[in-house]
């Protein structure tokens, strides 16, 4: 899960990294009133998105009144940025910047550890510096076990080219920075800027925080920075049933076991969908897992049947924990209590595990809406070809 | 031959006694391996008897069961939260090799592990959330169905449990040397290179088939390992060619993040080092058996 600046900024104020008081508004009204708590000359209007480039897109301004801060705000709420509408605005202190810096720990799938990276030249987009100054950024491995003590934080300051006697005002700061990354299950922590102030204090002044969905055991406190309001409802709904869902744009619906599978599916649809006019596309990714049962099957069309966008629908299952006679059961059940309300045809394909029994339990349901194919292509084939009719 | 596991392979399962754990070791017996103990701290000294007649002692740490046992291998159906802990205690028992079939264990959790088993230089990890791996008519250590196929000439590697089924059917009538499902969680203990290093020392192994999924660089890392070291024909698939930016598909690990971890850009860099890539599984398994056929030929 991605964290907007604002909250980054309080995880960041939690452990004790130094940050500048921000407040959160979602009307003008709101930024005004947040512009003058605050009471310092000069407040930072910032677009709250989860997307980088809102610089240059104009999502952040400076007001030197309350009053300019509720217009600035005025602009920004509402406006797009690369596809992100801004809800929310962050009313930031301002401060008097001497040297901009970037700092991240991030995890590195490919080398199994972490990775740190510093430079002194802050402010800018990270990738635009990485490709046109490789030089200027410096990446030093974090050895998982170890982690960041303060020799690891001077080895990494080093490397970014930071004198001696610039270590101590940093140091600190990429101590805690470490520790909300242990700590709080982070996938990346990433200060773009961190800047050194006139007055010589180190500050994170812009944050972007990655947590780890699989620890949020660990952080029960994690499910409120989950932003409902954005949410697409289907994907709410499927995550109060323990659905691994995802929403797309197009018109068939997809259920499989297993994530390979279900990826490979949407791509299969994808393809055959290229034969019939309107290019049908798949609609949502749904995986009911290994060992699903009939429960789960039911629940799963059930929702993808709701979904107004979908015109046909194709199940596409592969029995190796799984049996297909759950499965089979499972569609039978939810074409029962769904009745009337049942009204888009359905392609199955059935393999593997219990694969004769689930096929003669959907033979002998013989439902109207229900066509079965032998395999994952042609079903695929079929599902494209049901949705472009029914569009 | 085979890799990593073979007839010789003695397993323990770390779990045994919970409900997973006590479906999947009846299937792994009832498929032939050689299950030779169980580990739970509570339930040290009692033994669990299978269908079919088969007792399995429980021992009360793994270092017990490898001292009784002799055990090599050990699979763990041990939940997300302890799964570290079961990990570490196998890890520190020295046992060569670790199946991790748990899914949703926390990176922080999976990443210390496994950099604790290359510290440590004496265990291969294979995992987390992957389906195990399956030598037919020799051992099974996980959770693949052992009847979809038999012994054979393919080698199998893939980050998915369904696709490594879904590809073992499609190529029923080759059978398989090993398949070896590496998880799709975004740190896995063994990676595409090593399976892919690991089949072309294998004798019994002639073409190689190697399933990719969006998100990391696993595919292409393993792109350039094969230009360098690979002699026989590798298949590819790679699955999410239609998954948005941002998302999460199921694995923890299969996600694109801005331009990086794409399908398009596995499958040009797969392409790229030789390897003719499906653009289905079943044109894949097509591939595998035109590849068969040329080495017969």
């Amino acid at each position: 899960m991605d964290l907007y600046e604002y909250q980054a900024r309080d995880l960041f104020e939690k452990h004790g990294v130094p940050v500048l008081r921000g407040v959160v508004a979602d009307t003008p009204e709101q930024a005004a009133r947040a512009a003058a708590e605050l009471g310092t000359p000069v407040v930072a209007v910032k677009a709250q998105v989860k997307v980088g480039g809102r610089g240059k897109a104009g999502g952040v301004k400076i007001a030197k009144s309350p009053a300019q801060a509720g217009q600035h705000a005025e602009a920004i709420l509402g406006m797009d940025i690369k596809g992100h509408t801004v809800h929310k605005v962050m009313i930031a202190e301002g401060a008097d910047i001497a040297e901009e810096y970037y700092f991240s720990i991030l995890l590195d799938r490919g080398e199994r550890q972490y990775l740190a990276m510093c430079s002194r030249e802050g402010g800018m987009d990270i990738e635009t510096l990485a490709r046109e100054r490789p030089e200027a950024l410096a990446k030093v491995p974090v050895d998982p076990i170890d982690g960041i003590d303060e020799a690891k934080a001077a080895e990494i300051l080093t490397a970014a080219g930071f004198p001696a006697e610039a270590h101590a005002a940093i140091v600190p700061v990429i101590l805690k920075l470490w520790e909300v990354y242990s700590d709080e299950d982070a996938t990346l922590v990433e200060v773009n800027p961190m800047v050194k102030t006139a007055d010589g204090r180190v500050l994170a002044l812009d944050g972007k925080v990655t947590l780890d969905g699989n620890a949020a055991f660990r952080h029960p406190e994690h499910a409120e920075l989950v932003d409902r309001a954005a949410t697409d409802p289907l994907e709410l709904r499927a995550g109060e049933l323990g659905l691994n869902y995802v929403k797309l744009d197009g018109s068939v619906g997809v259920i499989g076991n297993g994530a390979g599978l279900v990826m490979s599916t949407l791509d299969v649809v994808a393809y055959a969908g290229e034969a019939f006019p309107g290019s049908p596309r798949p609609a949502n990714f749904l995986d009911i897992g290994g060992g699903a049962s009939a429960e789960v099957m039911a629940n799963g069309l059930d929702l993808i049947m709701s979904d107004p966008q979908v015109r046909s629908v194709f199940v596409n299952v592969f029995g190796g924990i799984t049996a297909c006679d759950e499965v089979a059961n499972g569609i039978r059940t939810a074409l029962e209590t769904l009745g009337d309300k049942a009204s888009k045809p359905l392609v199955v394909r059935l393999d593997g595990n219990a694969v004769e029994q689930g096929r003669a339990i959907l033979a002998d349901f013989n439902h109207p809406l229900v066509t079965m194919v032998a395999t994952m292509d042609e079903a695929a084939s079929k599902a494209a070809e049901l949705a472009s009719q029914e569009a | 031959m085979s890799i990593i596991l073979d007839q010789n392979s003695r397993i323990i399962v770390q779990g045994m006694t919970g409900s997973e754990g006590m479906k999947h070791t009846q299937r792994m017996l009832a498929s032939g391996s050689a299950i030779v103990g169980g580990v739970n701290p509570r339930k040290a000294g009692q033994s669990v008897t299978f269908d079919g007649g088969v007792s399995v002692p429980v021992f009360g740490s793994v270092k017990d069961a490898v001292a009784a046992t002799g055990a090599n291998v050990t699979v763990v159906f041990v939940p997300a939260k302890f799964t570290k802990a079961a990990v570490l205690e196998a890890i520190d028992a020295e046992i060569p090799l670790v199946v991790c079939i748990t899914e949703g264990v926390p990176a922080k959790d999976e990443t210390q592990f496994v950099a604790a088993a290359r510290r440590s230089g004496k265990t291969r990890i294979i995992g987390p959330n992957c389906p195990g791996i399956i030598s037919p008519g020799k051992s099974n250590a996980g959770i693949t169905p052992a009847d979809i196929t038999g012994p054979g000439r393919v080698g199998l590697v893939s980050k998915s449990g369904t696709l490594t089924y879904q590809l073992m059917f499609e190529v029923r009538d080759l059978g398989i040397s090993t398949a070896l499902g590496v998880g799709g969680d975004p740190v896995v203990g063994t990676t595409h290179i090593d399976a892919l290093q690991a089949f072309q020392d294998d004798p019994e192994t002639d073409v190689i088939v190697m399933i990719g999924e969006i998100g990391g660089d696993a595919e292409e890392r393993a792109a350039s390992y094969i230009s360098e070291h690979i002699t026989k024909p590798v298949i590819g698939y790679v699955a999410g060619f239609t998954a948005p930016e941002g998302k999460t598909m199921g694995h923890a690990g299969a996600i694109v993040s801005g331009s990086s971890g794409t399908a398009a850009a596995k499958k040009e860099a797969l392409e790229a080092a030789g390897v003719k890539v499906g653009k289905t599984p079943s044109e894949a398994a097509q591939l595998a058996h035109e590849a068969i056929a040329a080495l017969a030929g």
